[in-house]
C-alpha cells in the first residue's frame, strides 16, 4: 500500500527525488551513479513520438507509453525489444505496509520451442498462479481485474492481480526458495517501503536480489499505463453521478483526456497526495497518517472484527449519526452564520463523550462512523490540497477503496459539495495495484 | 479552611455532558467576596457556558480612592514661607469602570447564580447575553434565578470578538509553546496590526476562522475531528470517561506501539532513504489485529497524535491558502493543556515548516464570554477604550505542569477570575517607534533569565515592609490603615510566590511587571498614592532652590553649563545634588557625541518623559527643559497619569510647571506660548511601555514633529527601553541604584548611564 507516512511533502520532481529507482544489482538507492543513469536512459526511450497524422486518440496513449499493439511501434523496435527483453517469469511487486501487491505477466503466446525449453520451475510457477485464485489462507488473485489479451514487449498475455498480507510476506519469500527462484535468473522488480524492510530476507532466505523502485515514480507509470489500456475494452477510470442519492447514484465512465494536472490520492494504510503536472513532472504534496490502516485498526479495536471486508461489511449496516455530532445537534438546524448545513458531522464521535449514548451504539454503527470519519477527512485534505495547488481533477486510488463504495461515493459527494460543483472526484479500477504495475513496467524498461 | 462569610457551594444536579468532577467532591468553600467582587455595583451581565466550564462576565464601577493635588490659591509670593506645601493633597473618591470575568465548573451554575441574586442590588440590567453550547440547558434556570431575559450571541461570533479584544488590550496575550524550554511558554509582544489572522478552534469539532478586521470574519473550514473525537473515541476505547483523565493516559503512553511507524514498513532502510522513521505511517496502523491487546495509555497517545496531527494540518492547508502566517488556537481542547498545546505546536512546525507559529492566548477560556459582553455592551463602546489586566485581582495562568494529576488540575482551576481595568483614555504606540512590531519595552526577560528572576523576586519580599510602613504612614487619619496595609502585604506576597512557581503566571516577568502588580495591590487596598506627601514636601523643598541653581547654571560659561545640566539630570535621580555622588567613569558615556549635537542645529522639538518628584523633575528636569527652550526647541514634557511611587505625576506636573513659571520668565512665556507643552503618559507604572502611550501625546508628538526623545531614570531607561530603537535622536540617562543591577552591567554602584543614540540613515 502506498506509504502516507505523515506529511513529509518532499518535493519529489519526477527523477530528481534522491530515493529514487536503483537498478538490480545497485546497493542503495539514490547512488550517484544510478541517479545519472536514470534520466538518460529515460530520454532514449521516451522517443516514441506519436506518428504524424495519428488520431488524437492515439497519439494520447503514445504519449502515455502504451505498448497495446505493434501497430504504434516500428518492427525494428519490437525486434530490439524482443532482444532486451528480460527472461520470464514478469512480476511487480508492491510491498506496503498492509498488503503486498503482485501483478503477474502470464505470456499466452508461447510457442513448442520455448514451451520446450521452459525450465521445470517456471512452468510450475506459472501454472500455480494462474490455476489458483487463492494462495494459501490469505493470498487472493482478483480474477475480475484480470486484463486479457495484453501486448507487453512484445509479448501477448494477460495480466494477473494478486494480493496478500504484507505479514505473510515471509513465507512468500519462503516459498520462492522451495520453487527455486533464483535458478530463474529473474530480476524483482520492488516498490514500496517492504522492498527495503525485506531486501535482505529475499537475499539471505531467498537468495534473490530484489531490484527496489521508488514507490511514487512506480504509483505514476503504473496509473498512466493502466489508464492507457483500458479496462478489457471498457474504460479504468469512472466517477460518481448523483452519489449521495442511493437510488439515482451511477458509475459512470470518465475519458480522461486531459489527464494533467491531477491531483493523486493514494490511500493505503495511510495516504499520500501527489500533484502531477505530466509523466515526469510531479510532486508530493502532503501525506496523512488517517488512512486505511487507521479504518481498519479502529474498527478492529471498536468492534472485534478481523477482516477488512467484515469491516466494510459492518459499515454498511451502521448508523453513523448515533455516534458523531452533527450540527443540527448542536444549533437545532443549519448553522446559516457560517452556511454549514445541518447534516454536515460537527464532531465525529462527538457523541461518544456520553454515557448514555455510548450504551445505546452498535458495533456496525461504530465501524460506519469509523468509515465515514477518515473518509470525510481524507476527502477534506484532499479539497484542501486541491485548492492550494490550484487542480481540479481528483484521482483516488489505493486498497482502501476496494469493495468500498459507501466511501467512493462519500468522497464525491464531499468534493463536490464543499468545492460548490468545481472539483471532480475520479477514481480507477484497479485501485491498489497501480504500484505494483509500475514495477513490472520498471522490469521491462517501459517508461 | 474555615473562612469568615463562608459561601458553601452544595452540588446542584446539572453537570455539563458529563464532563469533570463527577467523583469529586462537589462541596468547596471559598470566600465569595473573594470571586464575586463588586458585585453589588454590576450592571451588565454576559455568560459562556460550554461542556463543562462557565464563565461569567459582567461589567462594574470600583470606587477608589484617589490623591489629587490642588494650587493654593494665593497670587503673591510673599505668602509663602519656608514650611508651607507647595500646593495641597485631597484624597477623593474616583469611580472606575472594570470587568470581571469568573471561571468555574458548570456544577456550580445553580449557586453561584444564587449567589448573584442575593447580591445584585438596584441594577438596572433587565438582560444578559448568553453564549456557548450550554446557553440552552440552563437558560431556563437563568431566567428564574437572575429574572434577566437570556439573549442568545453567536459562539463564534462571541470568540472572535473576545479574541481581537484580549489581543489589542492584554500585553503578553499570546505566547507560542515549548516543549523543552524553561518555561515553557513565550510570549509575543503585541504586534500593532492584529489583523489579518487565522482562529482555530477545537471544540468538540475544529471550526477554521479567517479574521480580517474587526467585524469581518469568514468560516473558511472545519474538520469533525476535534476534541469530540479524542473524548468521544477515546472513552470508546479506554473505557476513561474524563477528558482529563483522557489527556493524562495519553500523557504516560506510548503511541509506536498501536501507530505503524515509517520504519515499521521500510524496516531500518529509512535511515539510508533521509526519512524519519519516527513518522506516523498510519495511525493505529498496528492495531489492525486481533491476538494483541494494546494499553489505555498507548492508545490513548496514538488518538491524541493523529488528531492533533490531523488539525496542525488543516490548519497549515488553510493558513497557506489564504497567506497567513500567525494561527491562534484555542477551545476546550487546548485550554492550557500543555499535552495538546505541544503537539498542535509539533504538527504546525512540521506541515509549514516552521512557516506558521502556532500561537495560544493566556485568555483562551474566556474569549466567548468577554466576546458576549462586548455584544451586549455596544452602546457604551468598550472597543473605545483600552484596557488593562488587573494583575491584582486576576488569577493568571495556571500551573499546566503535565505531572499534576488531573484531579488536582481540575481543582485547581475551580474558580479562576480575570479583572480589567478601563482606561481613562485610548493607548497606541509611540509614533517614534523604529519598528513596532518588534518593540519590546523590557530589558531582561525574568522569565528567561532564573537568576535574575531570584535576585529581584528577593528584592521585592524584602523591599514589602519598608512598603507597608510607607503606605501605612501615608494615611495617618485612617482607622484601618494598617489593617489594609497588612492585607496589601498578604497579596503581593502570595503574587511573589506565585510568580516564584509560575514566572509565567502573568506574561514575561519582568521587574516592569513586578512593580505593576505591587501598583495594582497597593490600589486594590486604597494606597493610592503612599508617596503623595513626600513627593508634597520634596515639591516644596525643590522648588524653593530653583532660582537659585538656575542662577549658578547661568555662570556658567555654555560647555560648561551643559554638563552641569546633564549631570542635574543623573543627580535628580539618587535624590544627591552634586557630581560626587555618582561613580566616574560613566558606564556609558556618549556625552562627547551629545554635545558636539548641541553645537549644532536646534532640535525642532524634544520629547521628554519624566521621572521623579522633587530635586529630579525641578532641578534636574526644568532646567534642562529651559536650555532646550532657549535653543529654540519647543518641549513637550510627558508625566505619568496616575501615581507611581515617588514619580511625578501629570497633575503635579502642572503645579510645579505654574510654580516655576512665576520664578521663570522663560518657562512662563513658553508655556503661554505653547512651546513648551505638559502631557499625561496615560501610565501609572514606574516604567515605560512605549507601545502603550496616551493617544493625546501621540498625536502631539506627530504635530510638533519631535526629533528628540528623553528617557531618564533607571525604571524608565534601564529597566525599560534600554534597547528601544526610535526613528529619532534619544537621550536615556540614569544612575544605577542598584548595587546588583550595576554589577551586571558592569559597572559599580551608582554608576551612570548617558546614551545618546543617533538612528542610522
Amino acid at each position: 500500500m502506498g506509504a502516507g507516512w505523515l506529511g513529509a511533502p518532499m518535493e519529489r520532481h519526477g527523477r530528481a527525488s534522491a530515493t529514487s529507482v536503483s537498478s538490480g544489482g545497485e546497493q542503495a538507492a539514490g547512488g550517484p551513479e544510478g541517479r545519472r543513469q536514470e534520466p538518460l536512459r529515460r530520454r532514449a526511450s521516451s522517443a516514441s513520438v506519436p506518428a504524424v497524422g495519428a488520431s488524437a486518440e492515439g497519439a494520447r496513449r503514445d504519449r502515455l507509453g502504451s505498448y497495446s499493439g505493434p501497430t504504434s511501434v516500428s518492427r525494428q523496435r519490437v525486434e530490439s525489444l524482443r532482444k532486451k527483453r528480460p527472461l520470464f517469469p514478469w512480476f511487480g511487486l508492491d510491498i506496503g505496509g498492509t498488503l503486498v501487491k503482485l501483478v503477474y505477466f502470464e505470456p499466452k503466446d508461447i510457442t513448442a520451442e520455448e514451451e520446450e525449453e521452459e525450465v521445470e520451475s517456471l512452468k510450475s510457477i506459472r501454472k500455480y498462479l494462474t490455476s489458483n485464485v487463492a494462495y494459501g489462507s490469505t493470498g487472493i488473485r482478483d480474477v475480475h481485474l484480470e486484463l486479457k489479451d495484453l501486448t507487453l514487449c512484445g509479448r501477448k498475455g494477460n495480466l494477473h492481480f494478486i494480493r496478500f498480507p504484507t505479514h505473510d510476506m515471509p513465507a512468500f519469500i519462503q516459498m520462492g526458495r522451495d520453487k527455486n527462484f533464483s535458478s530463474l535468473h529473474t530480476v524483482f522488480c520492488a516498490t514500496g517501503g517492504g522492498a527495503y524492510k525485506f531486501e535482505q530476507d529475499f537475499l539471505t532466505i531467498g537468495d534473490l536480489q530484489l531490484c527496489k523502485l521508488d514507490e511514487l515514480d512506480c504509483l505514476i507509470k503504473g496509473i498512466l499505463y493502466i489508464d492507457s489500456v483500458g479496462f478489457n475494452g471498457r474504460s479504468q477510470c469512472y466517477y460518481f453521478e448523483n452519489p449521495a442519492d442511493s437510488e439515482k447514484c451511477q458509475k459512470l465512465p470518465f475519458d480522461l483526456k486531459n489527464p494533467y494536472p491531477l491531483l493523486l490520492v493514494n490511500i493505503g494504510s495511510g495516504v499520500s497526495i501527489l500533484a502531477v503536472y505530466s509523466k515526469d513532472n510531479y510532486k508530493r504534496v502532503t501525506g496523512t497518517s488517517l488512512g486505511g490502516g487507521t479504518f481498519f485498526g479502529l474498527c478492529c479495536l471498536l468492534t472485534g472484527c478481523t477482516t477488512f471486508e467484515e469491516a466494510l461489511e459492518m459499515a454498511s449496516r451502521g448508523d453513523s449519526t448515533k455516534v458523531d455530532k452533527l450540527v443540527r445537534d448542536i444549533y437545532g438546524g443549519d448553522y446559516e452564520r457560517f452556511g454549514l448545513p445541518g447534516w454536515a458531522v460537527a464532531s465525529s464521535f462527538g457523541n461518544m463523550m456520553s454515557k448514555e449514548k455510548r450504551e445505546a451504539v452498535s458495533k456496525e454503527d461504530l465501524a460506519r462512523a469509523t468509515l465515514i470519519t477518515i473518509t470525510n477527512n481524507i476527502g477534506s485534505i484532499a479539497r484542501m490540497c486541491a485548492l492550494n495547488e490550484n487542480i481540479n481533477q481528483v484521482v483516488f486510488v489505493g486498497n482502501f477503496l476496494r469493495i468500498n463504495t459507501i466511501a467512493m461515493r462519500l468522497l464525491a459527494y464531499a468534493l463536490d459539495y464543499w468545492s460548490k460543483g468545481q472539483l471532480k472526484a475520479l477514481f480507477s479500477e484497479h485501485e491498489g495495484y497501480f504500484g505494483a504495475v509500475g514495477a513490472l513496467l520498471e522490469l521491462l524498461k517501459i517508461p | 479552611m474555615s473562612w469568615p462569610g463562608t459561601f458553601k457551594m452544595a452540588e446542584c444536579g446539572a453537570s455539563g455532558s458529563g464532563s469533570s468532577g463527577d467523583s469529586l467532591d462537589k462541596s468547596i468553600t471559598l470566600p465569595p467576596d473573594e470571586i464575586f467582587r463588586n458585585l453589588e455595583n454590576a450592571k451588565r451581565f454576559a455568560i459562556d457556558i460550554g461542556g463543562s466550564l462557565t464563565k461569567l462576565a459582567y461589567y462594574s464601577t470600583v470606587q477608589h480612592k484617589v490623591a489629587k493635588v490642588r494650587s493654593f490659591d494665593h497670587s503673591g509670593k510673599d505668602t509663602e514661607r519656608d514650611h508651607e506645601p507647595p500646593y495641597e493633597i485631597s484624597v477623593q473618591e474616583e469611580i472606575t469602570a472594570r470587568l470581571h470575568f469568573i471561571k468555574f465548573e458548570n456544577t456550580y451554575i445553580e449557586a453561584c447564580l444564587d449567589f448573584i441574586k442575593d447580591h445584585l442590588v438596584n441594577t438596572e440590567t433587565k438582560v444578559i447575553q448568553a453564549t456557548g453550547g450550554g446557553a440552552y440547558k440552563f437558560k431556563d434556570l437563568i431566567e428564574e434565578k437572575l429574572r434577566l431575559k437570556v439573549d442568545k450571541e453567536d459562539v463564534m461570533t462571541c470568540l472572535i470578538k473576545g479574541c481581537n479584544f484580549v489581543l489589542k488590550n492584554i500585553p503578553h496575550e499570546a505566547f507560542v509553546y515549548q516543549k523543552d524550554s524553561d518555561p515553557e511558554f513565550r510570549f509575543q509582544t503585541n504586534h500593532p496590526h492584529i489583523f489579518p489572522y487565522l482562529l482555530v478552534n477545537i471544540g468538540s469539532g475544529v471550526s477554521i476562522v479567517k479574521v480580517e478586521t474587526e467585524d469581518r470574519f469568514e468560516w473558511v473550514g472545519g474538520s469533525s475531528i476535534g476534541g469530540g473525537t479524542f473524548w468521544g473515541l477515546g472513552a470508546l476505547l479506554t473505557k476513561t470517561k474524563k477528558f482529563d483523565e483522557l489527556l493524562h493516559l495519553a500523557s504516560r503512553g506510548q503511541h509506536s506501539n498501536v501507530d505503524m511507524l515509517v520504519r515499521d514498513v521500510y524496516g531500518g532502510a529509512h535511515q539510508t532513504l533521509g526519512l524519519s522513521g519516527n513518522l506516523i505511517a498510519s495511525s493505529f496502523g498496528k492495531s489492525a489485529t486481533a491476538d494483541q491487546e494494546f494499553s489505555k495509555e498507548d492508545m490513548a497517545k496514538s488518538l491524541l497524535h493523529m488528531i492533533s496531527n490531523d488539525i496542525g494540518q488543516l490548519a497549515c492547508l488553510h493558513a497557506r491558502l489564504h497567506s497567513l502566517d500567525r494561527v491562534y488556537f484555542g477551545g476546550f481542547f487546548i485550554r492550557g493543556h500543555p499535552v495538546t498545546m505541544r503537539t498542535i505546536t509539533y504538527s504546525i512546525n512540521f506541515f509549514s515548516k516552521g512557516e506558521v507559529q502556532a500561537l495560544f492566548l493566556r485568555h483562551e477560556g474566556y474569549l466567548g464570554a468577554i466576546g458576549a459582553f462586548l455584544k451586549g455592551a455596544e452602546q457604551d463602546n468598550p472597543n473605545q477604550y483600552s484596557w488593562g489586566e488587573n494583575y491584582a485581582g486576576s488569577s493568571g495562568l495556571m500551573s499546566t505542569s503535565p505531572e499534576l494529576g488531573p484531579a488536582q488540575r481540575a481543582r485547581s482551576g475551580t474558580f479562576d477570575l480575570l479583572e480589567m481595568d478601563r482606561l481613562e483614555r485610548p493607548l497606541v504606540n509611540l509614533p517614534l517607534l523604529l519598528d513596532p512590531p518588534s518593540y519590546v519595552p523590557d530589558t531582561v526577560d525574568l522569565t528567561d533569565d532564573a537568576l535574575a528572576r531570584k535576585y529581584w523576586l528577593t528584592c521585592f519580599e524584602e523591599a514589602l515592609d519598608g512598603v507597608v510602613k510607607r503606605a501605612v504612614a501615608s494615611q495617618p487619619d485612617s482607622v484601618d490603615a494598617a489593617e489594609r496595609a497588612e492585607k496589601f502585604r498578604q497579596k503581593y506576597w502570595n503574587k511573589l510566590q506565585t510568580l516564584r512557581q509560575q514566572p509565567f503566571a502573568y506574561g514575561t516577568l519582568t521587574v516592569r511587571s513586578l512593580l505593576d502588580t505591587r501598583e495594582h495591590c497597593l490600589n486594590e487596598f486604597n494606597f493610592p498614592d503612599p508617596y503623595s506627601k513626600v513627593k508634597q514636601r520634596e515639591n516644596g523643598v525643590a522648588l524653593r532652590c530653583f532660582p537659585g541653581v538656575v542662577r549658578s547654571l547661568d555662570t556658567l560659561g555654555w560647555e560648561e553649563r551643559q554638563l552641569a545640566l546633564v549631570k542635574g539630570l543623573l543627580a535628580g535621580n539618587v535624590f544627591d545634588w552634586g557630581a560626587k555622588a555618582v561613580s566616574e567613569p560613566w558606564l556609558v558615556d556618549s556625552y562627547s557625541k551629545w554635545l558636539q549635537r548641541l553645537k549644532g542645529p536646534p532640535h525642532k522639538c524634544a520629547l521628554i518623559f519624566a521621572d521623579n518628584s522633587g530635586i529630579d523633575i525641578i532641578l534636574g528636569v526644568f532646567p534642562f527643559v529651559r536650555e532646550l527652550l532657549l535653543r529654540g526647541t519647543e518641549v513637550i514634557l510627558a508625566c505619568n497619569s496616575g501615581p507611581a511611587l515617588n514619580d511625578v505625576t501629570h497633575s503635579e506636573s502642572l503645579i510645579v510647571a505654574e510654580r516655576i513659571a512665576g520664578m521663570d520668565p522663560v518657562v512662563h512665556s513658553a508655556l503661554r506660548e505653547e512651546r513648551l507643552l505638559l502631557v499625561q503618559t496615560g501610565s501609572s507604572s514606574p516604567c515605560l511601555d512605549l507601545s502603550r502611550l496616551d493617544k493625546g501625546l501621540a498625536a502631539l508628538v506627530r504635530e510638533r514633529g519631535a526629533d528628540l526623545v528623553v528617557i531618564e531614570g533607571m525604571g524608565r531607561a534601564v529597566h525599560t527601553n534600554y534597547h528601544a530603537a526610535l526613528c529619532c535622536e534619544s537621550l536615556k540617562l540614569a544612575v544605577i541604584k542598584n548595587a546588583w543591577l550595576a554589577e551586571r552591567l558592569g559597572g559599580r554602584l551608582f554608576s551612570v548611564i548617558f546614551k545618546y543614540e543617533v538612528p542610522a540613515e
